[in-house]
C-alpha cells in the first residue's frame, strides 16, 4: 500500500541517474522539462493518503491504468456520451476539480483490454480527493470504473478503498513538460477574457 | 434518529459548565483500566439527559487512544479496523496536519505525544470550588485503581467577563456550530442546512447518503465520534504588539484584528459590517451568521480571503462543505492577560477538541488544506493566521482597492502545544470495554 512509504526511507532514487528536484521558476514564457523518479516524487512529503505527487511544468495531474473487465468494452465507451451530455447540461459540474484537461483511453497492447484515465489540473491530487470521489460519485463518472478490474465493491459506502484503488493505479510520469509552465487554468480563462475585451473594445474604436 | 441514549453528551450539547479539568491517563493493565473505566461510568454525561437537570452539577466525559482500546484489551483483528490515521495517531501526523517546527509533537507537552497515553477524561463543573472537589474526588477514586496513573492534566476556565464565550485575544468564540440533523437544533440562518449525524457518528447515513463501513465489533463503534484534541498556546503579548505595530489608533487596531479572524473581536462578521463593528450583530445568533462568500464577497474586500473563518468555514466557496463540517468543544486555559499589561510569559490559550466522524476527511482536511496550505485560494504564501503553522515566512494577504496589502512575515500568534486522537465511545460500548476479557 502506498502509504507504507510513509515511514519508509526510499532509497531507490539513489540508485540510478539522480534525480533532483530543482528550484521552480514561474516563468511562463520559459518552457520547461521536469524529469521525475520512478516512485513519482522527489522526497517522501506525506499527504492524507500517502506520499504527495509534486506540481511539475505540466502541474498537478494523474494517469490511472486498470484492466477492464471482460466484456465491458460497449459500456465503458457508452458512457463517453453520458459523460458529455452531464457536461453539457451543467457546464460547471467538474469546476471543483480545477482541471485543464481530461483524457479517456482504451487500448490493448495484446495484455488485454485496459484504461487509461488521464488529468491534468491545478490542485494538489491529495487534498481534494473526497472532492473528487465525491463528485465523481454525483457526475456519474463513478459508474465507468465499476467496469474496472480491481475496483473496490463496496465503493459507494469506502471512500478510503476508492482512493486507494486512485494511488495503487496511478502510473507516475517520469518526464513531464509544460510549454506555459505552471499556469492555472484559471490564469489562462482570465487572460483569454482580457484578450476578448481588448478586442471588442478595439472593434468598437473601428 | 439519533439514539440520544447511547450517545455520550460531549459533542450534542455543551454543558453549563464554566471550568472543565482534563486528565490525560495512562493503563499499566488491563484489569486497572477496566476497574476504573467501571466505576466511572454511571458519571459518565448522556446526550438524552441534556436539558433534563440530572447533567446540572458535574459529569465526566472519557475517550481513548488507539493504544487505550489496546490496553483495554480490545483484539488485534479488532483494533485492525479502526482507521489508520486514528491508528497511528496525531504526533505520527504531524507533517500532514503542518504541526511542523515549533508546534512538532517533539516539543509538545504533557506527555501528550506519549504511545503511553491510553484516554482523556473530562471532569466538567460549574465553578472551580466544585471542579477542585471532583478532582480531589477522582484522586482517590484512582488510588483505587491499580495500573491506573495520571500523564498530565490540564485545568480550563472561562475567562471573564463571563457573559459571553471568548478567548484570550478577546475575539467572541462559539458563533458557528453545525445543527445536527435529528437532534432538533435548527441552524442559525445562513448556517447551511443540519447536518446528516453521519457526518459526527459512527453507524448513521453521511452526507453521501450512504453508511460508512464501521470499525469492528460494531457495539463498540456504534454511536461513537472521533475526537482531535489540541493545546493551542495563545500568545497575547505578542498579538497585541503587532495589533500596535499595523494601526496607529484603536479603530486601525481592531479593523486589523477584525481582518485576522474575517470577525470584529465582537464577533460580527466583516461580510456584514467590513467598515466598522457592530457589536450588537456579533451577539445576536439569528444574524450573525446570516452571510455567504460568493456573492456578497467574492474578492475578499470584506472578509479575506485568508482569514481565519474563511478559512475554517468557507461556506459557498467550498465544494461539499456539508462532508467537511466539525463540531467544536473546549475552552480557556491560563490566566487572562489584563489589557494593559506585558506578556509575562505565562502559558494560555485554548485547548480544544474537533468532534467528527472521520478524522482524515474533516480535521486532517481542515489542517493540512484550510490551514496550513500556503497556496489555499491561490494566495500563494499564506497560512492561518491563527492556527497555521507560522514562522514569520509567511503573508498575510489583506484584498482592498485599489491595491491590496500584504503583511510580510506573520509571526506566530499560537503554538500547538500538544495534541492527541481520541475515540469517544457511545455508552453501550463504554460498557462493553469495562467487561472486555483480554484480546477478546
Amino acid at each position: 500500500m502506498a502509504t507504507q512509504s510513509l515511514t519508509e526511507e526510499r532509497n531507490s532514487a539513489s540508485k540510478g541517474p539522480e534525480i533532483v528536484e530543482k528550484p521552480r521558476t514561474n516563468d511562463w514564457t520559459n518552457p520547461q522539462a521536469m524529469a521525475i523518479p520512478k516512485e513519482g516524487y522527489f522526497k517522501v512529503e506525506p499527504g492524507r493518503y500517502g506520499p504527495v505527487f509534486p506540481q511539475t511544468p505540466a502541474n498537478y495531474g494523474f494517469s490511472v491504468v486498470a484492466k477492464v473487465k471482460p466484456g465491458r468494452e460497449k459500456a465503458i465507451r457508452d458512457y463517453g456520451k453520458n459523460i458529455e451530455e452531464a457536461v453539457k447540461a451543467a457546464p460547471s459540474v467538474l469546476a471543483p476539480l480545477k482541471l485543464h484537461y481530461l483524457r479517456w483511453v482504451l487500448f490493448d497492447v495484446g495484455s488485454g483490454l485496459h484504461f487509461m484515465y488521464q488529468g491534468i489540473f491545478d490542485t494538489d491530487f491529495d487534498k481534494y480527493l473526497e472532492d473528487a470521489v465525491a463528485l465523481f460519485n454525483k457526475s456519474g463518472i463513478t459508474t465507468v470504473f465499476v467496469n474496472l478490474e480491481g475496483w473496490p465493491e463496496d465503493w459507494k459506502t469506502n471512500v478510503p478503498a476508492v482512493i486507494k484503488f486512485f494511488r495503487d493505479h496511478q502510473c507516475p510520469s517520469f518526464l513531464e513538460y509544460g510549454e506555459y509552465p505552471f499556469v492555472s487554468a484559471d490564469e489562462v480563462k482570465k487572460a483569454l477574457t482580457l484578450k476578448t475585451a481588448f478586442s471588442n473594445m478595439l472593434d468598437q474604436m473601428q | 434518529m439519533l439514539e440520544l441514549e447511547d450517545i455520550q453528551h460531549f459533542l450534542i450539547s455543551r454543558p453549563p459548565a464554566l471550568t472543565a479539568r482534563y486528565e490525560f491517563l495512562t493503563f499499566r493493565q488491563h484489569t486497572g483500566g477496566q476497574a476504573w473505566l467501571t466505576g466511572i461510568l454511571e458519571k459518565v454525561g448522556i446526550a438524552s439527559r441534556v436539558g433534563s437537570g440530572e447533567l446540572d452539577s458535574r459529569w465526566l466525559t472519557v475517550a481513548f487512544t488507539w493504544r487505550g482500546l489496546q490496553a483495554l484489551g480490545l483484539n488485534e483483528k479488532c483494533l485492525a479496523t479502526f482507521p489508520e490515521e486514528f491508528r497511528q495517531g496525531m504526533a505520527a501526523r504531524a507533517k500532514i496536519l503542518g504541526t511542523t517546527g515549533a508546534n512538532h509533537p517533539n516539543h509538545w507537552v504533557g506527555h501528550l505525544s506519549n504511545p503511553e497515553l491510553h484516554a482523556i477524561v473530562v471532569l466538567f463543573a460549574r465553578n472551580v470550588e466544585e471542579r477542585e472537589r471532583c478532582k480531589i474526588e477522582h484522586e482517590q477514586y484512582l488510588s483505587g485503581c491499580p495500573g491506573v496513573e495520571v500523564l498530565s492534566s490540564l485545568d480550563l476556565e472561562a475567562i471573564p467577563p463571563f457573559n459571553y464565550a471568548h478567548e484570550h485575544f478577546g475575539y467572541r468564540d462559539r458563533l458557528s456550530q453545525p445543527a445536527i440533523e435529528g437532534t432538533g437544533d435548527q441552524p442559525t440562518p445562513g448556517s447551511g442546512p443540519p447536518v446528516k449525524p453521519g457526518e459526527f457518528f459512527l453507524g448513521y447515513p453521511d452526507d453521501s447518503g450512504s453508511q460508512p463501513i464501521l470499525p469492528q465489533p460494531e457495539v463498540l463503534a456504534r454511536n461513537g465520534s472521533y475526537l482531535a484534541y489540541l493545546r493551542l498556546e495563545e500568545h497575547v503579548g505578542a498579538f497585541r504588539d503587532f495589533l500596535r505595530q499595523h494601526g496607529k489608533t484603536s479603530e486601525e487596531r481592531e479593523l486589523i484584528a477584525a481582518k485576522l479572524m474575517g470577525r470584529w473581536r465582537s464577533g460580527a462578521p466583516l461580510a456584514l459590517t467590513p467598515q466598522k463593528d457592530d457589536p450588537a450583530l456579533g451577539a445576536d445568533m439569528q444574524r450573525t451568521n446570516n452571510f455567504d462568500y460568493g456573492k456578497m464577497d467574492p474578492h475578499g474586500y470584506g472578509c479575506p480571503l485568508g482569514a481565519h473563518i474563511r478559512r475554517m468555514n468557507p461556506r459557498d466557496t467550498a465544494s461539499n462543505m456539508q462532508q467537511h463540517r466539525m463540531i467544536r468543544r473546549g475552552g480557556t486555559y491560563g490566566p487572562p492577560l489584563p489589557d494593559d499589561a506585558p506578556e509575562d510569559g505565562v502559558e494560555r490559550g485554548i485547548a480544544a477538541f474537533v468532534g467528527c466522524a472521520s478524522l482524515v476527511r474533516q480535521f486532517e482536511f481542515a489542517m493540512n488544506v484550510w490551514t496550513n496550505d500556503p497556496n489555499f485560494h491561490q494566495l500563494g504564501n499564506d497560512r492561518d493566521p491563527f492556527l497555521g503553522t507560522q514562522d514569520g515566512t509567511f503573508d498575510m494577504t489583506i484584498p482592498k482597492r485599489p491595491i491590496r496589502k500584504k503583511i510580510k512575515g506573520l509571526p506566530a500568534f499560537t503554538t500547538v502545544r500538544g495534541g492527541a486522537y481520541f475515540f469517544l465511545p457511545g455508552i453501550k460500548a463504554l460498557r462493553y470495554l469495562a467487561t472486555l476479557s483480554s484480546g477478546s
